[in-house]
């Protein structure tokens, strides 16, 4: 019924610190079994109840595309495609996303097929050191597939949204993105790209 | 964070079962605030009873025009509601003054009505603050004060509250729609919030383990424009200075009908009224806005730090109400 990935995860050695203090309450009431879909594949853990989304990949399924930023919201670095749709990780209760599926920016393409997001970030150096960069690429495709939906943003003139993705609305309707190197005006181009 | 038992409602009811006999359990939604509190430890709920997967999704024109908020409903799918959109500009507007792209794809319409205080004293668990523990004292009151109250203050707690939306709600004079063991509540939400006594840790009149279902929010008058005005420290995500939702029918170059609430300024969405009295058979002037945002700021009490934001709301009441005549909402 699940992928073998699935299987080896679920009987994963104890090898650092965070599985140690998770053994402690894995059992009763205080841990839960839950199936996640990560980038195509089907994992089935049994995780603490307090594990967060963005631990359950990185610490648990060793999906380390998100990144930990602040770990409060503020940042973006550990958005992902949680259901169709851009959101921080490190918010979300893993437990409460039992059945969810989840593309990391891993998912969205591969190294001889870039999406075309992750492409455009290439041709315009939208990044220096790289750590926000798998947040930003999430956000972005998530941002674009809003605006086509008809998503207005808070600098909309009009709320029907019959104008273009400008550099104005990108700004805006990236602002959950930081990056600390200020790579902004390269990564504004590359969006803006991307959504011709 | 510390361990807590965690259950998925499956239905209203069942949410409502789970939490009754819990004095330690807390409603589960979006958790874009709670999961942040529950890691800072402000908050231990030992049982999360999660109702984000209930169906409270969707948003209904009742016969009489009343448009319901599902609870569930997201924040960002509220925004772009096509009838929210047309009929209520200030609240798409407000709603999309809040947060992130991300995290309005989760926060919930009844989480957000919820949403506690960004008060620094209050998420420092090193600080004494009565709307953490009452009767530890209030940090800010002579500390940083930035982004606390002018209006409806107490000597017991200065924090503001931080929604956007609620603003936006106060306006429309919404209904906020919850259920108990008793049955079904409606509360206006201009009487949701408590004031600021010696117990500002209850930030709502919602008994434990009472679940907001809906907000109701009645049909705004004939030719009325609305919108929502935003100062803030960057021009995007972060937490108003001060906020203003505005509802004007004009007729005539008269003000016929004036609807506005103050965000960033107390404990909760403040309605101005004695605002609205001032503008309401007055004309459509600048200097009429002037003065009807002076009488409503006349009640003002900044605290040493937070003088400026007097004048900077009543610039930004004045500038509201322009742009509405102008045409822009």
């Amino acid at each position: 019924m699940f992928s073998s990935a699935a299987l080896k995860i679920t009987h994963r050695a104890i090898s650092n610190p965070m599985d140690i203090a998770d053994a402690q309450t894995m059992s009763g009431l205080h841990a839960t079994e839950i199936t996640v879909r990560v980038d195509g594949a089907e994992y089935r853990v049994r995780v603490d109840n307090r594990v967060t989304v963005l631990d359950l990949l990185r610490e648990h399924l060793g999906v380390t595309a998100p990144k930990k930023g602040c770990d409060h919201g503020q940042c973006g670095a550990c958005t992902v495609l949680l259901d169709g749709r851009r959101a921080t990780t490190c918010l979300a209760l893993a437990v409460a996303h039992d059945g969810a599926a989840i593309v990391t920016a891993t998912g969205l393409g591969a190294l001889d097929a870039l999406h075309p997001v992750a492409r455009a970030f290439l041709d315009h150096d939208g990044f220096q050191c790289g750590y926000c960069t798998p947040g930003q690429i999430c956000s972005a495709v998530g941002m674009l597939d809003e605006f086509k939906a008809g998503f207005p943003s808070h600098v909309s003139v009009d709320l029907d949204l019959s104008g273009e993705l400008d550099g104005t609305e990108i700004r805006e309707r990236m602002s959950g993105n930081l990056c600390r190197c200020a790579a902004y005006p390269n990564i504004v181009a590359a969006i803006e790209e991307a959504a011709r | 964070m510390m361990p807590f038992e965690y259950h998925r409602a499956v239905s209203v009811t069942d949410a409502l079962t789970a939490v009754a006999d819990r004095p330690d359990a807390a409603f589960l939604a979006g958790g874009t605030n709670l999961v942040d509190h529950m890691k800072l430890g402000i908050v231990a709920p030992g049982l999360l009873v999660d109702v984000g997967h209930l169906p409270l999704t969707e948003v209904h024109v009742l016969s009489d025009g009343t448009v319901s908020v599902g609870a569930e409903v997201r924040n960002s799918d509220l925004a772009a509601h096509p009838v929210v959109r047309s009929t209520y500009p200030v609240l798409t507007r407000a709603l999309l003054s809040g947060a992130s792209g991300q995290l309005r794809n989760v926060a919930t319409t009844g989480g957000n009505l919820l949403q506690r205080t960004r008060c620094v004293y209050f998420q420092d668990l090193t600080t004494p603050c009565n709307k953490r523990t009452p009767g530890s004292g209030c940090s800010a009151i002579g500390g940083y004060t930035r982004y606390h109250a002018i209006l409806g203050a107490s000597e017991h707690c200065v924090a503001v509250h931080p929604s956007d939306m609620a603003v936006a709600m106060a306006a429309l004079d919404a209904v906020v729609v919850y259920l108990d063991a008793n049955g079904e509540h409606r509360q206006p939400l201009s009487t949701f919030y408590r004031p600021t006594d010696d117990r500002p840790d209850r930030d709502t009149v919602l008994p434990h383990g009472a679940l907001i279902t809906a907000v109701d929010i009645p049909p705004p008058p004939e030719h009325a424009r609305s919108t929502y005005r935003k100062v803030r420290d960057r021009a995007s995500y972060a937490f108003a200075l001060t906020s203003v939702a505005a509802e004007l029918v004009v007729a005539d170059g008269t003000v016929t009908g004036a609807r506005v609430a103050l965000g960033g300024v107390a404990h909760q969405p403040w309605r101005a009224r004695v605002a609205e009295r001032t503008l309401i058979g007055g004309p459509a002037t600048e200097d009429a806005f002037r003065a009807a945002a002076d009488a409503e700021l006349g009640l003002a009490r900044p605290l040493p730090g937070n003088e400026f934001k007097v004048e900077l709301t009543s610039r930004a009441v004045v500038a509201t109400l322009v742009s509405l005549v102008e045409g822009r909402q």
